[in-house]
Order: C-alpha cells, then structure tokens, then sequence
C-alpha cells in the first residue's frame, strides 16, 4: 500500500498506534521465555497474541458498523471459518507427518496415506472418508487462499442478497444473526464433514516446525502485531479519503446518499466483504494460538460479545475499537480465570466468576446509555473536544420538534 | 372313569422311557416314585384334583418335557384348585411331602408352611429334610404355562382373562392358538371375546396349519394399522438374499440380475460368503504378502522406496506371482465368469407363496394408511410447534412490532416466567393449584420487570434502534448470569398437573400429548385476548394511534410514554406466561429463553411486523417447515434448524417485509 502524502497527518492516531504496538510487541518479547527475561508465561503471550486478533476483527466491526452503521451480528461466523480454513491444513499435515512417522515395511501409496489420515482424522465421527471440503487440505497455499475466499465469497453472496432487497437496520441484524446460527448449527453436524462438535484440534502444533510452543507463541505474537497494524492501516486509509465519507454518509442518512447519486448497496457489499475478509484473516492467526476451534465458537452470542467490545471502546474510530476489544477481552479473561480477588459485602461475598457478566452486561448497558462514544470518549475529555450541549426538553413532540435552548438562541 | 384311565395308561406308558433317560433320582424322589402307585391303589376316594396328583405324583415329583403333558391336561382337568397348583408348580413353589402328597410351600426360617392345594388349607409346617421341592426345568415350565393360559383365558374373572390376553398378545405360540379358539365360544364379555377374535387372528397369521386360513386371517386385518398387526405379517414378508447353482428355489420373491438390482462388488462377496469362489485378493493382503518378501531392500527387484507407486506395487506382485510365491489376483474376466454361473435371489423365509404374496399387499395397503395418517401425526406436531413459537413470539411482536424495539432479553423474560413456575411449585404442592397461581404471577413478575426496563433503559433509545438492541442485550446477559448465580446451572422442574399427563392416542400412528393441547389452547387464548385489547379497548386505540403516528397521538392528548410503558409491560407479561408454558415441557434452565429467541425473531420478522395475523402466519409458516424438514431427515433436527433459516434468508429476498406487510403510512419508513 502506498501511503500517499498527508495519510499520517490526516490520521494522526495510525503513527501513535504504530508506535504503541511496536513498543508493546518489543515489550513483550523481551520479557518472553523464548527471547527475554522469562517474566511473561508462554500462556500469558499466547492470550496476548489473541487478543491482538480480536483488535483485528474489532476493527472490522468498527468499519461495518461504526462507520458504515450495519450492525452486523454475523463476523464471528467469518472469523471461525478463517480458523477452520487454516485448522484444516494444521490437522491435515500434522496428521500426515504421524501417519508417515508410524508406517510399515513398505512406503504408502497416496490412496493408503490418504485413507491413514481420514481415519486418523474422522474417526472420532466414525467415518474414515475424507469428506470433498478436504481436497485441498494438504496443501497450505490453498489453504490460505480459502481463509479469504471462503469467508469472502460467502460474505459477497449474503450481503449481495441482503442489500439488494434493501434489508436494513435492526432486520439485517436478525437476520446476519440467523446467518451465523444457521452455520454454527451446520457445524455441528458431524455431516459437514468438519468433526461436529467436536471441532479441530491439536492446532497449536505447526507442521514442518521443530520449534516449541516459546518461541512459536512469540513469533505469532509477531504475526499478530503485523497483521493488526496492516489492518489499522487499510482501515484508516479506507475511512480517511471520499469513500470514508461515503461510508459515514450511508450511517448517518442512507436515503440522502442514495439520492445524491451513489450506490449505495455496492458502497455496503464492499464494506461487508471486505470486513469479512479482516476477520477471517483475523481467526486464521487466532486459532492456531488456542489451539482448538468448534461450532460453538460462532455461536450468535460470539458476534454480539464483539459489538459490547467496539460499543464499550467507542464506535467511529478505529483505536475506540483496539482498544474496547484489548480491555473487555483482558478484564473477561482476568475476571474469569478466577484471579480477581473476591468482594466480601459483609452478608454476601461476590465471587467474580459468579458475576462477572452480570457486570459486563450492566456495565454495557450504562456505556450505551450514558456514554455513547466508550472509553475513546475519554480521549475527547483530553483533548477538551466537546459537542456544545443541544440538550433540553423538545418543544413539541415530533422528532425534528425545535428544542428549548434552540428556541431560545 | 373309562377315560382317566385311558389316559393313566398312556401317562405311564410314555413316562417309563422318560425314567430310563433321566439320571439317577435322588434317594428322596426315588423313594417317592415307589410310594406313589400304592398311594394311587390306596385312596380310591380321593376324587378331584387330590385323585390326579395321587395316581400322577411319580410324572408330576420328576417330569419330562416330553411327558408331561397329558398328566397336566389331566390336572387342568381336575376342577377347583387346579390352575392355583399348576401356577405354584411353575413358580417352584410346590413340595413333595415323605408320604408322597404335594403340598403348595412357603419358605420360612424353620421349614416350609405347608398348604393344601386342594382346598386351599394350611396344612402346619415342616422343616425342610422332610420335604423335597419340585424342579421343574424350562420346558416342563414352558407346558405348565401354556396349559395355564388355557384356565386364565376361561377364568370367571375378566380381568384375569384380559391379563391372560395381554400375556399372550406378548408371547404367543403355536400351541395357544386351540385353547383360544375354545374359550372364544364361551365367551360372554363382548369386548373380551372381539379381543380374543382379534389375538386369535394374529396368531392364525403366524401359526395357522393351512394356508387359506392364514390367507384369510391376513386379508381381514386389511388397513389396520396397529403395531400387533405389523409384528405379525413383518416376519412373514422377511427376505435373505441366496445363491443358487442353478435356478432359484423356493418362496423367491425376486430374481436378482448382477448388475442392474445388485451390484458385482455385492454379488461376488455372496459368492464368497457362500464359498463358491476364492476371496478377491485385497489392498491389505497384497501390501501384506509384499512385505513378507522384501529381500534386500527390494521386492521382486523393486526397491521398497518405489513401492509408494500403485502401479510399481502391481508389477511387483505380479513378479512375485510368476515365481510362485503368491496367489494370483482374479481378472474381471473371471470375475464375471464365476458370477454368470450362478443364480442370485431374494428368497422368502416363509414357504408358502400364497400367504406371502397376502402378507406383502396387506402390509403395502398398511403402508399407505399408514403414511396418510404420519402426515396427519406431523400436521399435529407441526401445529404444536407453531403455536409454541406463536406463544413466544407473540409478546416480542408487541414491543417490536407496534414499538419498533428489538428486546433481546425476551428470551430471559420467558425463563423468567419458567422460574416463577418453579418457585410457586416450591410453595404450592398441589400442581393444579400452582399453575393457576404461577400463571398470573408470572404476567405480573416479566411485566414488571419489563416496565423497569422501559423506563430504566429503553426510554432513552426511542431514537437509536440499534444500541437498543445492545442494551437489552446487555440486560440479557446479566440477567441469565443472574439466574445461573440463583438457581443453579442444572434443570429445575416444572411439573405439570396429573390431568396434563399422557397423550391423546387417535391410533398407533397418530397421537398428541395433552401439554401440546394445552399450549395449542392457550395461544389461541391470547390471541383472542391480543386482539380484544387491541379492537375493544381504550388501551388498544391509543397503542394503535402512538404505533400509526406518536406526534399526532400526543397531540390529541394521549401520553406516548404511558402507552409505550404499558405495551412493552403487555408485551414482557406475555412473555412470562410462555415461560411457564413452554416450562412444562421443556427443562427449566437458564439458558430456557435464549433456545427459542432466534426463532421468535424469525416469526415476528417472517410474519411482518406489526401485525398479529403476520405474527401468527409466521409461527405456522416455521412450524410446518421445521417439522416437514425434519420428516425428511428425521435423525437429524439440527440440519433441519439449518435448512431452516437458509430457508427464511432466502425468503426474506422475496418479501422483505413480512407475509403480510402494512402498506401506506402505517408502514412508517
């Protein structure tokens, strides 16, 4: 990507994000156990690297929904078909180098290998065929071209439908959430030839690499970074120029876009794919970091917990979504893990395990109403940037009813 | 007198070989065997049951199978007291005393309590070296049984008669089919005798000596569709698959080409099977005999590291052949040559051809009822479904309908009112009572709760659709965490009443349980309820004017806050009553509401929001789809969930708005 002059100057924030990320990668890796002082667990760094995938497809749903104004409610359907796309290959070739670690007197022919690995693979659904979706499975390059053509295509043929009859608003909501239920619940079908519910697993082990889980979590703790800065990047560059503009345009009053001559529906199939894009890059790194991948990651819920991610780091800029998805997936995870410290009320003590989300959704429900604009906000009360308050009580009960202190000046 | 002793002689006759087989008899029952023709001589007044275990004890103290059954023809001819023996004497309840006299007994720390089998006196106890216990084996036991049924099936108790009747709709056989045609003469109960008519016919279908008579008690179960009938006329119709040398033999039902209705793959591992042709030589057996052979590093000349190449790994077998040192493979040719020589068909167990040819248009006319009446079944189902998703989809077709409010704690609404069920049910013992009580109290409970959350959350959103959304989703989240945190992540019960229990069985094939009925009744309830508030009240005017236009509505002195807090209260305090509902059925858990959410969602966006005929259509719509998708595939609900939305994405192209839109301003946007 060229980056043209004034792309800094005109998004200020890319550098210092830049610079945060590089320092925080740099932070990280000197305190590692493969490349530095041993203070950060390789489960730590691991939990780190993932959660910089999560930034990355917070920052997708910030483009679709912050800026574009689509709530969508499906993009951790394409985040999980990123990761089973790049699970195929690890299970794949992993598998092939148990198989052929383990053969008899005579060298296999493809057909048996093939066979050795179908059972090794499908065994667990009791099948040792090895379903068509596979053909490409042993090959990597392929494998990598479908963590984008996959999730990509089906984004196209969802949002070409769902745009061209001009499903909006809360419906398109609905329905990507129906889209993401009807493929987790696809998944769970052992039919699909993706193990059921059983998912892929053992994906933390990389074929072809001697190294071990150290060093292997530090360099996808690398690749994470990268990719997030990549995306930071595209995303900025995308917000920053006419198509930006279009894109806020469409959020704030679609009709009025669409009257002035721009097409709105491609302006949106666009956008979803591309996001869709994102976030299977973004599920392609994050998976082999946990290490196991089932339906039950693309549930609906998955989808909504990303948007409480963006809405509490603040919708409509992009370093509102790193960060909502950094501090919720953090906190979540230090809340949930049992190491936050319990609250003792005096007749009842609050487990954080127990209550946690009853917090975060309390929480969310307090960042909706009262602060709109999520933690990023805070950078506002910074910067002293403030909208002048139009507030008051309308003067009469329609919507574009004038208000009082309107009235007034 | 002429006749018993007829049959005295005959018992004898045939239980002296029996003797000569047995093993060598205990001193007690030898001892007895020598006692029992004197006792026979010495009591000639003995009359009755007494007189028939008198001259019979030897055959009844050791009894053969084989001969054993005249003697119990003679005692179930002996009159009063007869059937309570032969039951004892199957349940190894009765003992031989020293004197040679069978005595029913009973165990106790002492001995065995005697009783008299003959009228039914207790007869003092013994301790146990005085009596040796009767053993009769499995098949000894097996005659008794059905010699029993014979007395049961003429007991003067119907409902012994009706038990004897079910004993034997279980496990007929053969031998049961002529005491039932006796006693069906007898029979004075009409609904006993047309269920002996009918057990008699089953059995002549399976057991019948000829086949015009089985033939005929086939055709007249023509259509029936109960499951007695298809276990007995399945067996008849089963087939194996044969080869023969020559032509087919037997009660063929199909002559099978090779080739067109069986595959060559299939035809030869018949031929296998049957050991009328060498085992096709398999991929595992030729890598096996290849690396029996591997000489310094190579086989037959190939070396090992080329062997990954099919077409290497065929040559060197073939090397391996030409020396000697395998079996060679078969060629298709031969292949074919071997299934030319044979027959292959499908091939009655049943002989005759006549019964079997009734028995498969009986059971294909079955069939076809059959089928009708599983379309009826699934229509049923189908319409239980839909008024399930109508029941919880008709509170959030209020708030999202008439509001335009997305509320995505309904479903937490509807575990809500589950829960309120579960807890009066705690206080309340009585299920009626309880459901009556939790019924109202989970209206007020949800409605309550959905008033606060009106006015607490979504007052504020009137204007951001989207981030209402959010927000009650939020509220979801804490919610169900809450109820987890209360009562636990493990089902909690909600019983229904004893008289919601059972289901309504039209026929084997179609029935429906009364819960399904009930639901099926209480959606109609509110639907009637939904529109009388809405047509009739003053409530349901000014909801329709803040739904058609809030401004013009305030402007003619309705209050729109009011309005909107008491439809979202409407709306919530349905929700709560579903919850119960659907808790009687469903495990109560928290995760209860959030099950059926997506699909209530789908009903109200299939429907068209806005208006409870679109509510009501949608429900019926995903209803009949589900349960008809799950028809074809019927191991399989989650592919018909999937195929399922696919189908509502596909038919949101078509009608974005709903089945039944609103046109003109009332469609607003």
């Amino acid at each position: 990507m060229a980056i043209k002059p004034g792309f800094l100057s005109k998004n200020p924030s890319v550098l210092v994000f830049l610079l945060v990320l590089a320092a925080f990668t740099l932070g990280v890796t000197l305190m590692s156990e493969a490349y530095g002082a041993g203070v950060v667990s390789t489960s730590f760094v691991k939990t780190l690297g993932k959660t910089l995938c999560l930034c990355l497809i917070a920052i997708a749903m910030d483009l679709i929904w912050g800026y574009t104004g689509i709530l969508s409610l499906g993009h951790f359907a394409f985040f999980g078909l990123g990761g089973y796309m790049i699970g195929m290959w690890l299970m794949y070739a992993r598998t092939r180098e148990i198989v052929l670690g383990s053969q008899g007197a005579l060298p296999p022919t493809p057909q048996e290998l093939q066979d050795a690995i179908a059972t090794q693979i499908f065994g667990v659904v009791g099948t040792s065929e090895l379903p068509a979706i596979w053909s490409f499975a042993g090959s990597l390059p392929a494998q990598l071209a479908l963590v984008v053509l996959v999730p990509g295509l089906l984004a196209l043929i969802f949002g070409w439908l769902a745009f061209r009859s001009r499903v909006t608003g809360v419906y398109l909501s609905i329905l990507t959430q129906a889209m993401t239920l009807a493929l987790s619940l696809y998944l769970f079908q052992n039919e699909s030839g993706l193990r059921g519910n059983n998912g892929l697993s053992g994906l933390q082990n990389i074929p072809g690499v001697a190294a071990d889980q150290d060093h292997l979590s530090i360099w996808f703790l690398w690749a994470s970074a990268g990719m997030l800065a990549a995306g930071y990047m595209l995303a900025a560059f995308v917000t920053s120029g006419k198509f930006g503009s279009v894109m806020r345009g469409i959020r704030d009053d679609e009709a009025r876009v669409r009257f002035l001559g721009y097409s709105v529906e491609s302006y949106k199939l666009f956008i979803f794919t591309l996001t869709a894009v994102i976030a299977a890059i973004a599920g392609a790194l994050y998976y082999p970091q946990a290490g196991i991948i089932n339906p039950g990651e693309m549930a609906p819920i998955a989808s909504i917990y990303l948007a409480v991610w963006v809405a509490i780091g603040g919708r409509g800029r992009l370093y509102g979504a790193v960060v909502g998805a950094a501090f919720v997936s953090l906190v979540s995870t230090w809340f949930t893990g049992g190491r936050a410290p319990d609250l003792n009320l005096g007749f009842y003590t609050v487990k954080w395990v127990d209550w946690w989300q009853v917090l975060l959704g309390l929480s969310f429900v307090l960042v909706t109403l009262l602060a709109p604009k999520g933690l990023a906000g805070l950078v506002d009360l910074v910067q002293g940037l403030r909208h002048p308050n139009r507030g008051g009580d309308p003067m009469g009960p329609g919507d574009g009813s004038l208000r009082e202190e309107e009235a007034v000046e | 007198m002429r006749h018993r002793f007829l049959a005295l002689t005959a018992a004898l006759c045939l239980a002296l070989p029996a003797f000569a087989q047995e093993t060598p008899p205990s001193a007690e029952v030898s001892s007895s065997e020598i006692f029992a023709p004197e006792a026979a001589g010495e009591a000639p007044a003995l009359t009755g049951l007494a007189a028939v275990l008198a001259t019979y004890s030897g055959d009844i103290a050791k009894p053969s199978r084989k001969t054993i059954g005249p003697v119990i023809a003679e005692i179930g001819a002996a009159g009063e007291g007869a059937p309570a023996f032969l039951a004892a004497w199957a349940d190894k309840r009765v003992g031989q005393a020293k004197d040679g006299r069978f005595y029913l007994i009973e165990k106790t720390k002492d001995g065995y309590a005697l009783t008299d089998p003959v009228t039914g006196a207790a007869a003092g106890t013994v301790p146990k070296s005085e009596l040796s216990e009767l053993k009769p084996n499995a098949g000894v036991r097996g005659v008794i049984a059905s010699a029993l049924v014979e007395f049961q099936l003429s007991d003067p108790d119907p409902a012994q008669r009706r038990a004897a009747l079910d004993a034997l709709a279980r496990n007929g056989a053969a031998e049961h089919l002529e005491p039932l045609r006796a006693s069906i003469e007898t029979e004075a109960d009409p609904a006993i005798r047309e269920q002996k008519e009918r057990l008699e016919r089953l059995l002549t279908v399976r057991f019948g000596t000829s086949s015009e008579e089985r033939v005929a008690a086939i055709e007249h179960f023509n259509g029936d569709l109960a499951l007695d009938v298809r276990g007995a006329l399945n067996p008849i119709v089963v087939i194996t698959r044969k080869v023969f040398e020559g032509a087919a033999e037997g009660n063929v039902a199909q002559v099978l080409r090779v080739g067109k209705d069986l595959g060559e793959e299939e035809a030869y591992l018949l031929l296998v099977e049957a050991g009328l042709a060498p085992a096709r030589l398999t991929a595992s057996e030729r890598r096996a005999v290849l690396e029996a052979n591997i000489d310094a590093g190579a086989v037959a000349g190939v070396p090992i590291a080329e062997l990954d190449d099919p077409a290497k790994r065929n040559a060197a077998y073939k090397a391996l052949v030409a020396e000697g040192k395998a079996r060679a493979a078969l060629t298709e040719r031969e292949i074919g040559a071997a299934l030319a020589g044979f027959t292959f068909a499908d091939v009655y167990s049943e002989t005759d051809a006549t019964v079997t040819a009734a028995a498969a248009l009986a059971l294909q006319a079955i069939d076809t009822k059959v089928g009708v009446m599983q379309a009826a079944d699934l229509g049923l189902d189908a319409l239980s479904l839909a008024s399930i998703y109508f029941l919880a989809a008709i509170g959030l077709a209020i708030t999202f309908g008439v509001m335009g409010v997305i509320n995505m704690a309904h479903g937490e609404f509807i575990t809500m009112g589950a829960y309120t069920g579960y807890v009066v049910q705690l206080y309340i013992a009585d299920y009626t009572t309880s459901i009556l009580v939790a019924l109202p109290l989970a209206f007020l409970i949800t409605a309550g709760a959905g008033v606060a959350m009106e006015r607490l959350v979504i007052r504020h959103l009137y204007k951001r659709p989207l981030e209402t959304l959010l927000a009650t989703f939020g509220i979801s989240i804490a919610l169900q965490q809450i109820f987890k945190n209360i009562f636990g992540t493990q089902a909690r019960p909600l019983t229904s009443p004893a008289w919601l229990d059972g289901a309504w069985m039209i026929n084997d094939v179609v029935s429906i349980s009364y819960i399904r009925i009930a639901i099926f009744v209480l959606a109609l309830i509110f639907l009637a309820l939904f529109l009388w508030v809405m047509k009739r009240t003053r409530l349901g005017l000014e909801v329709r004017a803040v739904t058609q236009n809030p401004s013009m509505a305030a402007s003619m002195g309705i209050n729109p806050d009011r309005i909107n807090m008491l439809t979202f209260g409407l709306g919530s305090g349905i929700a709560g009553i579903a919850g119960v509902a659907i808790g009687l059925f469903a495990k109560v858990t928290s995760e209860l509401g959030s099950d059926y959410i997506v699909q209530s969602f789908m009903t109200v966006v299939v429907g068209g929001v806005g208006n409870i005929w679109g509510t009501l259509a949608g429900a019926t719509l995903i209803g009949f789809l589900q349960k008809t998708i799950e028809w074809f595939n019927p191991s399989n609900t989650l592919a018909a969930q999937t195929y399922m939305i696919l189908f509502i994405i596909a038919f949101i192209q078509f009608r974005p708005r709903g089945i039944i839109a609103l046109k003109g301003r009332a469609a607003g946007d």
